[in-house]
C-alpha cells in the first residue's frame, strides 16, 4: 500500500472516497505530466520528424524538396568518404579525451578525498573549467595555441615536443590534439565531481579495519575503493562516452573541421550538412546512423555490465 | 586516510607529493582563464610589441568599455541572462514536480518515463537541430527568446529531474506522512515541510541549469540571428569574424560571458557534489 492510496481512506462518504482515491491515484502522474509533455513535444516528435526526414529529400531553400528518396541517403552515407573519416576522428576523439578525463579526474578526486589545509578554496579553483561555458573553453583553447599571443606554443617548443612554435590548429596531422586538450581541460572537473562524491560516501571506517589489519594505501586502494567506485565508475564512463561523441561544440569553435577536415567528427559534420549545406534530408540520415551506433554502444555495455554481475 | 602510521619524513614526503600534485592541477586549470584575463586588460599596441610576457608594463580597462560601448554585447549579454533565467526556473520546477513524483510514488508506466528520460540523454541533440527549426518557424518562435527557453528547458528537463529526484530521496518519507497525518494535504506538506528541506537541492538544480543555457551555442546559431534574441555565445562568434585580430576585445567580451556562469558555479559545487553522493550517480 503507498502513501497515495492512504489518503482516501479518511472520508466518510463513500462517493466521496471513490472519488478522492481515483484522484490521489493521478497525482503523481499530475507532478510528472509537465516534463513528459515536453520531453514528447520537443524531443519525441521532433526526433520521429528526424527520422521521416532520412527518407526525404528536405533542402532548405530548396522549394522542390520534399520528395521521398527511400535509403538513397544511406546508401550516400555508406560511400561517404567524408563520412569515414569523421567515424574514425570521432572514435579518436572520444577515447583519447575520455581516456584523459577518467584518469586525472579519479586522480583529482583522490587527491581532494582529504582533508588539508586550504581544501575549500582549491577544490572551487580546480573545478572552475567546467563552469566555463564549452563555446569559451573552445574559443579560450584556440587562443592559447596561437603563438602570436600565446606562450603555450614557445613552451611546448622548448621542451621539444614541438619542432617550431607553430599553431597545431593548423597543422593537419596535430589539430586534433588541440581539441582533445580544450575538452581534457573542460572535463576533468566533472569526472572529479562525481568520483569525489562517490568516495565520500564510502564508510571510513572501512579503510580503518583495514589498516589495523595492516593493509597498505595500495591494498585498501585495490581492495576498498575500487570496487566501492566501481559501479559509478561503470556509468559515467558510459553517459560521457555517449556525451563525448555528440560534442560538436569545441571543434565547431575550434577548427570547423579543418584544416582539410582533419577535426571532422560525425557530430560536427552532421552540423555542416544541417547548416552549411542546408541539406536536412541528408544531415538526417547522418544522424540516424550515429544514433543507431550509440545506442548499440549503451546497449552492449548494458548487457556486459549485466552478465558480470551474474557471475561475481 | 591513513597517516599515523608513518614516520614524519614519509608524512613530509606524503604532503609535498600531494600538494605538488595539486598544484599542477590549479595551474592546468588556471592558466588559461588567467592568460584570457591577462590579454582583455593589455594595452592593444603593447600586445604586438611587447612580444610574450606575464605581465604587460601596464594594463587598461579600454578593451572592456569598448565591448560595452561599441558593440551590441550589453544587449547579447541581457538575452542571455533572460533566456538562461528562465530556463532555469522553469525547468527546475517542472524537474521538481516530475522528481518528487519519481522519489514518493509508485506507478504504471513509472519505468517507462524514466527510460524515455534517460534516452533523450544518450541520442545526439544535434539531430534534432533540422525538424525544431522546421517546427519552431511557423509557430513564429525562431529568432525569439521565447523559443530558445522553451527548447533549452526541454534539454534540461531530464538531468534536472535526475538531481532533484536524489535530493528528495535524501529527505525521510516520514515527515510529509507526519505533517498529513496532522491533517494537510500531501501538496500542502510538500510545500510547508519538504521544500525548505530542499532548498540546497533546488539551488543546485537552478545553478546548474543556468550554466548549461548560458553556454549553449548549435542551437542558438541556429535559432536566432536578430541582435534582438542572439545570446552570447552567438555574439561572440559573430563578433570574432568581424573583428578577427582584436584579441584585446575578444578576450574581454570572453571574459565578460565567464562572470555569470563562474559565480552560479561557486554558489552551487557543494550542494552539487552532495546530491551526487545521495545517490544520482550510483548506478
Amino acid at each position: 500500500m503507498t502513501a497515495a492510496t492512504d489518503l482516501g481512506a479518511h472520508p466518510a462518504n463513500r462517493q466521496g472516497v471513490t472519488s478522492r482515491r481515483f484522484l490521489s491515484r493521478l497525482e503523481p502522474y499530475f507532478y510528472a505530466s509537465p516534463a513528459i509533455v515536453l520531453l514528447v513535444t520537443v524531443m519525441m516528435v521532433p526526433l520521429v520528424v528526424g527520422l521521416n526526414y532520412t527518407v526525404r529529400d528536405i533542402r532548405i531553400l530548396n522549394p522542390f524538396s520534399g520528395g521521398y528518396v527511400g535509403f538513397a541517403h544511406f546508401e550516400a552515407v555508406w560511400h561517404d568518404q567524408n563520412f569515414h573519416n569523421a567515424l574514425f576522428n570521432t572514435f579518436w576523439w572520444t577515447v583519447t579525451s575520455l581516456f584523459f578525463q577518467f584518469f586525472l579526474g579519479l586522480m583529482l578526486a583522490l587527491l581532494l578525498n582529504r582533508t588539508f589545509p586550504g581544501r575549500r578554496i582549491i577544490q572551487s579553483l580546480v573545478f572552475l573549467p567546467w563552469a566555463v561555458p564549452a563555446f569559451l573553453s573552445g574559443l579560450n583553447w584556440a587562443w592559447m595555441f596561437n603563438p602570436v599571443i600565446s606562450p603555450l606554443p614557445h613552451w611546448l617548443f622548448t621542451f621539444g615536443i614541438l619542432s617550431e612554435p607553430t599553431n597545431i590548429l593548423s597543422d593537419p596531422d596535430l589539430a586534433m590534439w588541440g581539441p582533445i586538450v580544450a575538452n581534457i581541460w573542460f572535463g576533468i572537473p566533472f569526472f572529479a565531481i562525481t568520483l569525489l562524491a562517490a568516495l565520500q560516501s564510502i564508510p571510513g571506517e572501512i579503510y580503518e579495519a583495514a589498516s589495523i589489519d595492516g593493509a597498505s594505501r595500495r591494498q585498501q586502494f585495490v581492495s576498498i575503493t575500487l570496487p566501492f567506485l566501481a559501479p559509478t565508475i561503470a556509468i559515467t564512463l558510459m553517459l560521457r562516452t555517449i556525451w563525448i561523441a555528440n560534442f560538436a561544440d569545441l571543434i565547431i569553435v575550434m577548427t570547423n573541421g579543418g584544416p582539410a577536415d582533419s577535426t571532422q567528427i560525425v557530430s560536427s559534420y552532421i552540423f555542416t550538412q544541417a547548416f552549411r549545406r542546408l541539406d536536412f534530408g541528408y544531415a538526417s540520415a547522418i544522424a540516424a546512423v550515429l544514433l543507431v551506433l550509440l545506442l548499440a554502444y549503451a546497449v552492449s555495455i548494458i548487457f556486459i555490465r549485466r552478465s558480470l554481475l551474474r557471475e561475481t | 586516510m591513513a597517516y599515523y602510521a608513518k614516520s614524519k619524513g614519509q608524512r613530509v614526503v606524503d604532503w609535498s607529493v600531494h600538494y605538488g600534485l595539486l598544484a599542477c592541477f590549479l595551474f592546468f586549470a588556471l592558466f588559461p582563464l588567467f592568460w584570457l584575463f591577462k590579454v582583455a586588460v593589455t594595452p592593444t599596441n603593447l600586445l604586438y610589441s611587447e612580444g610574450i610576457r606575464m605581465w604587460p608594463s601596464e594594463t587598461t580597462w579600454a578593451n572592456f568599455a569598448q565591448v560595452m560601448t561599441d558593440t551590441d554585447f550589453p544587449q547579447f549579454f541581457i538575452n542571455s541572462a533572460i533566456v538562461s533565467g528562465a530556463t532555469a526556473l522553469i525547468s527546475t520546477l517542472i524537474a521538481a514536480a516530475a522528481g518528487y513524483s519519481f522519489s514518493r510514488f509508485q506507478y504504471r508506466g513509472k519505468a517507462m518515463i524514466i527510460v524515455l528520460m534517460l534516452i533523450t540523454q544518450m541520442f545526439p541533440l544535434v539531430m534534432l537541430i533540422a525538424p525544431i527549426f522546421r517546427i519552431l518557424t511557423p509557430l513564429g518562435l525562431t529568432d525569439s527568446l521565447l523559443g530558445l527557453v522553451v527548447v533549452y528547458t526541454a534539454f534540461n528537463v531530464p538531468f534536472a529531474t535526475f538531481l532533484m529526484q536524489s535530493f528528495f530521496d535524501g529527505i525521510p518519507k516520514d515527515l510529509e506522512e507526519a505533517a498529513m497525518i496532522d491533517g494537510n494535504t500531501r501538496f500542502g506538506a510538500l510545500v510547508k515541510i519538504i521544500f525548505p528541506l530542499t532548498l540546497p537541492g533546488i539551488a543546485a538544480t537552478l545553478g546548474f541549469v543556468f550554466t548549461a543555457a548560458w553556454s549553449e551555442l548549435l542551437f542558438a546559431l541556429m535559432l536566432v540571428s536578430s541582435p534582438d534574441a542572439v545570446t552570447f555565445p552567438v555574439g561572440l562568434l559573430t563578433f570574432i569574424s568581424k573583428f578577427s585580430v582584436d584579441f584585446g576585445q575578444m578576450m574581454a567580451a570572453g571574459f565578460l560571458a565567464l562572470i555569470p556562469a563562474a559565480i552560479f558555479f561557486f554558489l552551487i559545487q557543494r550542494y552539487l557534489v552532495q546530491g551526487l553522493t545521495a545517490g544520482a550517480v550510483k548506478g
